[in-house]
């Protein structure tokens, strides 16, 4: 048993290590993104000092990453200290998906960041959704790098 | 749409078993096409002279559009003018089949017109050289700015003796026309014949549309406008150019398409992040219901019959094809293969369903049987989407997009058609970028 157990943590310490290598050389060969997900500042515009406009999803997804739920928390409290302040979240996708399902994916995307806002005591009723789908990239290229900088939900003041 | 008369169908065709017709086959891929000799229309010398139109040389311009036609299919092999060994007139008359079997030709179009009291009166035939026989022979009247639409008419008349199977000739393209930069596109809806010609342009381009959808008449287009910046469905009016949102929804709705007896809009109605798909009755507005999951559900299209819908869901966590009854039970997926599937549009025939695939980062357009069983992948490329039958089932068109740089140069949108043979891609004509292409149903039917 013990013999086995010694394997089992062996194993498991092996396993890791390649995985922090892996993840490692993954991020040599891109900076700026993890996990499909953009983690760069580029394309990125503010709201009002330190606090970002927007979060980036991974392909096909629209799960909040811990970065987007930091940007979203900051986006709530700058929104509950301006209460006259109206937004509109637009959900966005890459150019690697049909059109259709893309739009689809775009009002997932942006009813996730308004969900989060919500929860972080903005009253829906100061947030409006729109997608463009893949109708409006900032990154007009055709690379992996554009694609996540696409993959995006922004939000904007409306009033 | 202008009536276009039919007045006397001259023949009655004897099917002979001893004599056994020439006959083309379009199941599998041509790759001997029918060598055909059109003649030029000849044009009657009592023919007016109408002001801003070139008589004298229609019946070549008619010939040649039939040419065109022919050789678009992949099936036919239009032979050249200057080997034709008879005047226009005379060949109509009786052609010297010896003669014309000389210039290797198969088959044979001979016609004549008269421009009279601002009528156009077109007669043509059809000849069989290797058994010596008319085919077909018809003759019908219309307006002479119909002129294009009359060699349409010709060449669905010839493709059907021919091939057993109605034509697509006297057909149009509704689409999106695309300029300007690629994060900043103007797109405007637009329509043109299947051959390219007489583009309108249906809006301004000051709100972004997308996805055009004709009627099962042609009169009128579903398509999805950002008027308002409010994404919704709208109607559109192709003859009034009368514009109408569609039903009274709190959200974005999308992907709309027709019933197969026009009387039904079905579309996607976004809310709170999550897509179902709903229809409208266009005559009593009453909305209802068909998907009710929480996933997107989206693209749908019904089966002829109007029994069944096909649509696409990502249900099972990544983007796969659905088939259902209309009202909504029985839900079955019919896509296992690797990879992502979209777009799913039932052929008109009702035999496949034709759609997008996405595997390793390439797209794929193709067909399956509507069970899922017969998965055939048409092409492949770097983008490409949104297929739309012919109206006999047998072209598939959509649209392909090019790689960009970081200026987004070299992005390009064209529209592309291809045999569900998958012989025969080819790219169409058009006056600016193109996508979201629907092809209407045949004008004269």
């Amino acid at each position: 048993m013990k013999f086995n157990k010694a394997i089992k943590n062996l194993f498991i310490v092996l396993f890791s290590t390649l995985l922090i290598s892996a993840c490692s050389t993954a991020k040599k060969a891109n900076v700026d993104t993890a996990n499909d997900v953009y983690t760069g500042t580029d394309t990125v515009e503010f709201l009002a000092k330190g606090v970002p406009d927007r979060i980036f999803f991974a392909t096909n997804k629209s799960k909040l990453t811990t970065a987007s739920r930091d940007t979203l928390r900051k986006q709530a409290t700058w929104m509950r200290k301006n209460k006259d302040v109206t937004v509109t979240v637009e959900g966005h996708a890459d150019e690697r998906g049909t059109r259709e399902y893309n739009l689809a994916l775009g009002e997932r995307r942006a009813n996730a960041a308004k969900d989060y806002l919500m929860t972080y005591g903005v009253s829906g009723k100061r947030i409006s959704v729109i997608s463009y789908g893949k109708e409006r990239p900032v990154n007009p290229a055709s690379s992996p790098l554009a694609w996540s900088q696409n993959r995006r939900s922004v939000t904007v003041k409306a009033n | 749409m202008k009536k276009i008369i039919f007045i006397l169908l001259l023949s009655i065709l004897s099917w002979n078993n001893a004599h056994a017709l020439i006959t083309v086959d379009i199941t599998r891929g041509n790759l001997d096409p029918l060598p055909i000799a059109v003649s030029p229309l000849h044009v009657d010398t009592e023919s007016e002279k109408i002001p801003s139109f070139e008589t004298s040389t229609l019946g070549e311009e008619i010939s040649k559009i039939i040419e065109k036609n022919f050789k678009s299919t992949g099936l036919f092999n239009p032979l050249k003018k200057d080997s034709f060994v008879q005047k226009p007139d005379i060949a109509h008359l009786k052609p010297r089949f010896e003669d014309w079997r000389l210039i290797k030709a198969q088959a044979l179009v001979t016609g004549k017109l008269l421009i009279k009291n601002n009528k156009l009166k077109v007669e043509f035939r059809l000849w069989d050289l290797t058994a010596a026989k008319e085919m077909v022979a018809l003759s019908f009247t219309t307006t002479p700015n119909n002129w294009r639409r009359v060699a349409h008419i010709i060449s669905d008349k010839i493709y059907e003796r021919l091939t057993g199977e109605s034509g697509y000739f006297d057909t149009r393209i509704a689409y999106v026309s695309e300029t300007g930069p690629k994060n900043q596109r103007v797109k405007k809806l637009a329509l043109m014949d299947q051959d390219g010609f007489n583009t309108k342009y249906l809006t301004l381009g000051n709100e972004l549309v997308l996805t055009p959808r004709f009627n099962p008449t042609n009169q009128l287009v579903t398509y999805l406008s950002y008027f308002k910046n409010m994404p919704r469905v709208y109607l559109l009016d192709i003859e009034t150019g009368i514009q109408e949102v569609v039903g009274n929804f709190p959200g974005m709705t999308f992907a709309p398409r027709f019933s197969p007896d026009g009387k039904k809009i079905i579309m996607s109605f976004a809310k709170d992040g999550n897509s179902d798909i709903y229809s409208m009755d266009l005559e009593t507005r009453v909305v209802e219901q068909i998907t009710k999951h929480p996933s997107i559900d989206t693209s749908p299209s019904y089966s002829p019959d109007g029994k069944y819908i096909t649509f696409n869901s990502d249900r099972s966590g990544l983007q796969q094809i659905y088939v259902m009854r209309s009202d909504g039970t029985q839900v079955k997926r019919i896509t296992h293969g690797s990879g992502l599937y979209g777009t799913p549009v039932w052929s008109p025939r009702g035999d496949l369903i034709a759609f997008t695939k996405v595997r390793k980062g390439r797209f794929y357009i193709g067909v399956m049987r509507s069970d899922g069983t017969g998965e055939r992948l048409l092409t492949e490329n770097f983008y490409q989407e949104a297929p739309s039958w012919s109206p006999n089932g047998r072209v598939l068109i959509f649209y392909r997009e090019t790689k960009s740089d970081s200026k987004g140069k070299g992005f390009s949108a064209k529209l592309w058609s291809i045999d569900i043979t998958g012989y025969n891609e080819r790219r169409l004509k058009t006056e600016t970028d193109a996508s979201d292409p629907s092809w209407s149903s045949l004008l004269s039917k």
